[in-house]
């Protein structure tokens, strides 16, 4: 992957990992067209870390962005002139609740992102949040939950669960009953066996060797 | 003090809307309370010729809105019970014809009159749907132990919550005990325990339904007839009667043979 993106409360947080700006967009083209319309409308914060960013590639960074509905928010940066070049374009370099970037080189991100939520998801509705997910209560056929982190569903899965619907193969699925009609982890889908449903028991979902796993989850001694 | 104002809703269609609303309304007449029943299926009027007042109709909702009409002009008594009348739909309009705004004045006009206004809400989740649900100070809806049209349900409850809605209660038609003992069919509990909505009433598949339609005799006035006392029952709980749910029995062969008429 040319860079990382991760949910956080304040907005996505693109991280780019290669020098080549244009496998930095191409990656994230990708990222988002998978994704869908998880991310549509939300707003975007970019860390280039010491990395320079040109008003060209900030431009076409945001063509990227428009094709999504998504805004470009704030740039942080600790190169001088990409400050510079994010400020001419009316976007935040540091942002709300933190010190100046300056005394802190390494911009301290929320990292603990979580959507906790108390409800039955119904039929037709969804529930999408870029980080983890954690819903109190029961996934109803027809309902889907979409995260960008792991689910945890503390009811019955019965619909339809994707995690790390961002790219991450390492997050989880896990609830009190898992009779999802479909589960997808990253790039993986997996469906429940065909037949009698098995004794509900509290059971997790995970990619083991490219293909969806369900284990039932033990507390070992 | 105005009536209340109660909505039969279910998403999907030919689960038993207009039977419930005609046996409900004529069982909540035979209790003595006064009870209007709007169709607000516009276009598809059909709680009329359940109710068996279809030769009487004169006006409709649509001419009493137009104000080609006053609205007990509009309004149909019923013929065995003087404490029950039917708005009817207009059958020669589009499911249009009526707005929100207009069908909440509607029923709050008809809830002047009387104890209670039921309202037999189209099937789907669009317009209909929509103006039937507006004025509702609670909505019974009806579901079949089958997956489809539970998760139909769900998805009314699910957008009567998103708008903040009125309290839901649940009724299941149309039950068979025998293929629930045989797990062919979902049980009452799993809907329930599925939907998470109050239960009013459980109805059982009866046979006498179809004819009872057709007839325009509601299965509630039929003292015999199982899914005629389940209505009776949910009219019972809707005046605060706590009244048990009956055990479902699979019909014996005895009382197959002996008891009906």
């Amino acid at each position: 992957m040319a860079l990382t993106i991760k949910g956080t409360q304040q907005g996505i947080l693109l991280r780019p990992l290669s020098a080549s700006w244009a496998d930095v967009l191409q990656a994230l083209d990708n990222a988002l067209r998978d994704a869908e319309t998880f991310f549509r409308g939300g707003r975007v914060i970019l860390d280039m870390g010491t990395q320079e960013l040109t008003r060209e590639n900030l431009g076409m960074l945001r063509d990227v962005l428009d094709r999504y509905d998504m805004e470009l928010w704030a740039v942080l940066s600790e190169n001088e002139d990409t400050v510079r070049t994010a400020r001419s374009f009316g976007l935040r370099t540091r942002l709300p609740g933190e010190a100046t970037p300056k005394e802190q080189p390494t911009p301290a991100l929320p990292e603990a992102n979580a959507l906790v939520v108390q409800r039955t998801l119904r039929s037709g509705q969804s529930l999408k949040y870029p980080g983890h997910i954690v819903l109190i209560g029961d996934v109803n056929p027809g309902a889907e939950i979409i995260a960008g982190g792991h689910i945890i569903v503390w009811g019955k899965m019965r619909g339809l669960a994707h995690a790390g619907a961002l790219g991450d193969e390492q997050a989880i699925i896990c609830a009190l009953e898992l009779a999802p009609a479909q589960l997808r982890i990253a790039g993986h889908f997996g469906r429940p066996p065909e037949g009698r449903r098995r004794k509900s028991l509290p059971e997790t979902a995970k990619i083991s060797d490219g293909d969806i796993v369900v284990e039932p989850w033990f507390t070992r001694e | 003090m105005a009536g209340k104002i109660i909505t039969i809703s279910s998403g999907k269609g030919g689960v038993g809307k207009t039977t419930a609303t005609a046996n409900i309304g004529l069982g909540l007449a035979m209790l003595g309370v006064r009870v209007i029943c709007i169709d607000a299926d516009i276009g598809l009027r059909n709680l009329d010729v359940m109710l068996g007042l279809e030769n009487r109709i004169v006006y409709d909702i649509v001419n009493y809105i137009e104000g080609r009409c006053r609205f007990r002009q509009a309004l149909v008594r019923d013929k065995r019970f003087p404490e029950l009348f039917m708005l009817p739909a207009a059958q020669t309009r589009a499911k249009d014809a009526v707005t929100v705004e207009q069908m909440k004045s509607v029923a709050y006009e008809a809830a002047q009159m009387v104890d209670y206004v039921l309202i037999d809400s189209p099937a789907g989740i669009e317009h209909g749907f929509r103006c039937a649900s507006a004025p509702a100070e609670m909505v019974l809806v009806v579901t079949n132990p089958e997956i489809a049209s539970v998760r139909d349900a769900d998805r009314v409850v699910g957008l009567l919550e998103a708008e903040g809605g009125p309290p839901v209660r649940l009724i299941v038609n149309r039950i068979k005990p025998e293929l629930i003992r045989r797990k062919e069919m979902l049980a009452p509990e799993d809907i329930v325990d599925m939907l998470a909505v109050d239960l009013i009433g459980l109805v059982p598949e009866d046979p006498e339904i179809l004819a009872a339609g057709n007839r325009g005799q509601p299965v509630v006035l039929n003292n015999g007839s199982p899914a005629g006392q389940a209505f009776m029952d949910i009219a019972r709980r809707l005046q605060g009667e706590d009244v048990p749910f009956a055990p479902l029995k699979a019909p014996s062969i005895f009382t197959r043979i002996f008891g009906s008429h």
